[in-house]
């Protein structure tokens, strides 16, 4: 259980945490989504103990993570960053790391042969890909078998097996109870692993709720109709209020109005219907919904000075941001 | 509550500590490639320089003046690598610590003991305890071989006369605290090549920028510099002479000066250490 109230956290005049509340329940993955440069790592390292916030705390099963007795035992963290000396193999920095918390060496090996990197224990770190990195990361944050996990953007990296490693990893630690909280950019990945989300924007809290309800609630009411009378249907649903737009291939988009209501109504006016189909936001457009306003990048010109000072905090902010093509097409 | 509860506490402790984190200072010291070639650097300099200036002391010896056999000091000639070794010493300092500012290590090491001043002080004592020994059986080894080639040719010293035990265990003493101000210097800096280039600055342009004040201010200040409170500690006599005669502290005195610098690096670092964002 991880308990986050009015974190506040800033760096120089940028506010990169802004007054944020959350809960992350054992039992459940729970995804930390937001855009780049929203706060996620920052939050991460602050739970982690590592940064200072400027107001607010977060505790851990009750406890401030400074006040943990056997700190690798109650949490596990993978932070996005690489923190392994490249010259040191990766049985070594396990063993490091072990040692801190007393943990004895046989669970060095288990945690190796966990993320499947036994083969390559001895190896120095440096020769690693970044997938192994990962998996070292991973190991790491299994060393003292702990209850809660955070995990920083996990499957950065790594191929369609160790993503899919990663989703099951995830979804099986939080079967056994644990805490798991992972932050991704991949909404789809959020899709398929999270049950319940903590979405950020700009350092904000923008939501925090099941996945199932975060993607009903953004959504809103979508509908396609596709009917031969096209301008007639059109009229009275906007007569009745809804938002209707018009597909290239003659459908109809229809927005605020259920997909029962639209056949009500064709059924009294005569129309025929030739589909009707309830449209289903992806997690990826109910996301984008609703960090529209929040995006620190926009792609408009006048606020490319903001841009380039900003871009220093988060070193993938600028390049992998999808928010300009997005403001761009609206 | 952790799953791994009840795995906790196997020597009966209730919370991890010092010994824990001491082991893995030891662990991380030993098992990266730079601390051997930097011990391996500080062996040359401090055995092999020894080694070679006496040799050639010794070669030299009937063809020399009165102005070299004047006050010739055969403990201090065989401590010569100590200006070398210094630096050497000085670059494992800095490496114990900014190489795990370097990698990131340093986000693994705080996010398991996140009482940060426990382990500034392991990572110190650790290194501490590694550059002690090292210090020490280098200068005694560099002073008994420098003995042994200067013997028979010209006069040389042995551990019994006086203020040459002091000299060449005091020497070992020096190399290990200027060590330990190189590791405070890296966690105020944080960055190898920063750290490095602040520490062979402080130790050797500091005295050079000295000479471009008037002699009344260098035979003032020269006394505090580290390289000359060195040459002191591992000299039997006195050596305020190569420094235009000023007047230099007692060797212990001069000790405590240069363990002074090291604990206000080490409590600075430390403030800096708690008070920053890892």
């Amino acid at each position: 259980m991880i308990e986050a109230h009015s974190l506040t956290k800033r760096y120089g005049k940028t506010l990169a945490v802004d007054d944020l509340s959350f809960d992350v329940r054992a039992g459940q993955v729970t995804g930390f989504l937001g855009p780049n440069g929203s706060g996620k790592s920052t939050t991460m390292r602050i739970i982690l103990g590592l940064d200072n916030p400027d107001g607010g705390g977060v505790t851990i099963n009750g406890r401030s993570y400074r006040d943990l007795p056997w700190p690798l035992r109650e949490v596990g963290g993978l932070l996005e960053a690489k923190s392994v000396h490249p010259g040191r193999s990766a049985y070594n920095h396990l063993r490091a790391l072990a040692q801190t918390n007393d943990i004895p060496r046989s669970r060095v090996d288990e945690v190796l042969e966990l993320v499947g990197l036994t083969s390559v224990a001895g190896k120095r770190a440096g020769t690693f890909s970044l997938g192994m990195g990962q998996r070292l990361g991973i190991a790491a944050a299994m060393l003292g078998d702990p209850g809660v996990l955070l995990f920083d953007e996990p499957v950065n990296g790594l191929d369609p097996q160790g993503i899919r490693w990663v989703r099951m990893l995830l979804k099986s630690l939080a079967g056994e109870g644990r805490t798991i909280f992972v932050s991704s950019h991949l909404m789809s990945e959020m899709a398929q692993t999270a049950d319940h989300l903590v979405v950020i924007g700009l350092g904000r809290l923008i939501a925090e709720q099941p996945v199932a309800d975060f993607i009903a609630e953004s959504s809103g009411q979508r509908v396609l109709v596709r009917t031969p009378s096209l301008d007639a249907l059109a009229g009275a649903l906007a007569e009745a209020g809804a938002r209707v737009g018009r597909g290239s291939d003659g459908a109809l988009d229809v927005n605020g109005i259920s997909a029962a209501d639209i056949g009500d109504l064709a059924a009294r006016l005569g129309i025929a219907l030739h589909e009707l189909t309830p449209q289903m936001a992806s997690l990826e457009d109910a996301f984008m919904d609703m960090t529209q306003e929040s995006v620190e990048f926009h792609g408009d010109p006048s606020s490319a000075a903001g841009r380039t000072r900003d871009a220093g905090l988060d070193p993938i902010g600028a390049a992998s941001s999808t928010s300009p093509h997005e403001e761009g097409s609206r | 509550m952790s799953i791994a509860a009840a795995a906790a506490d196997r020597r009966g402790r209730s919370h991890y500590g010092p010994i824990d984190q001491m082991r893995s200072e030891w662990t991380k010291l030993r098992t990266v490639r730079s601390t051997t070639w930097t011990l391996v650097a500080t062996v040359v300099a401090v055995v092999g320089i020894g080694a070679i200036a006496t040799a050639v002391t010794a070669a030299h010896w009937r063809n020399g003046g009165f102005a070299d056999r004047f006050g010739f000091d055969p403990t201090a000639r065989s401590l010569a690598g100590l200006f070398l070794g210094q630096i050497a010493i000085g670059v494992l300092g800095v490496l114990a610590m900014s190489a795990e500012y370097g990698s990131g290590t340093i986000r693994a090491t705080l996010a398991a003991v996140p009482n940060r001043p426990l382990v500034l002080a392991c990572k110190a004592v650790v290194f501490g305890a590694v550059a002690l020994v090292t210090s020490e059986i280098l200068t005694f080894a560099a002073f008994l071989v420098g003995q042994e080639l200067l013997k028979g040719s010209t006069p040389y010293a042995t551990l019994g006369q006086p203020g040459v035990l002091r000299a060449v265990a005091g020497a070992g003493l020096v190399l290990t605290v200027i060590g330990l101000f190189a590791l405070g210097l890296a966690t105020i800096i944080r960055h190898t090549a920063g750290a490095i280039s602040a520490f062979v600055g402080l130790l050797l342009v500091l005295p050079l920028i000295l000479q471009a004040f008037p002699a009344s201010t260098q035979h003032a200040l020269i006394k505090f510099m580290p390289l000359v409170i060195a040459e002191n500690m591992a000299a039997t006599r006195a050596v305020g002479g190569d420094f235009g005669g000023a007047v230099l502290f007692s060797p212990w005195v001069g000790f405590a000066i240069l363990c002074g610098y090291t604990a206000a690096a080490l409590v600075l670092g430390g403030i800096l250490l708690v008070r920053r964002d890892a």
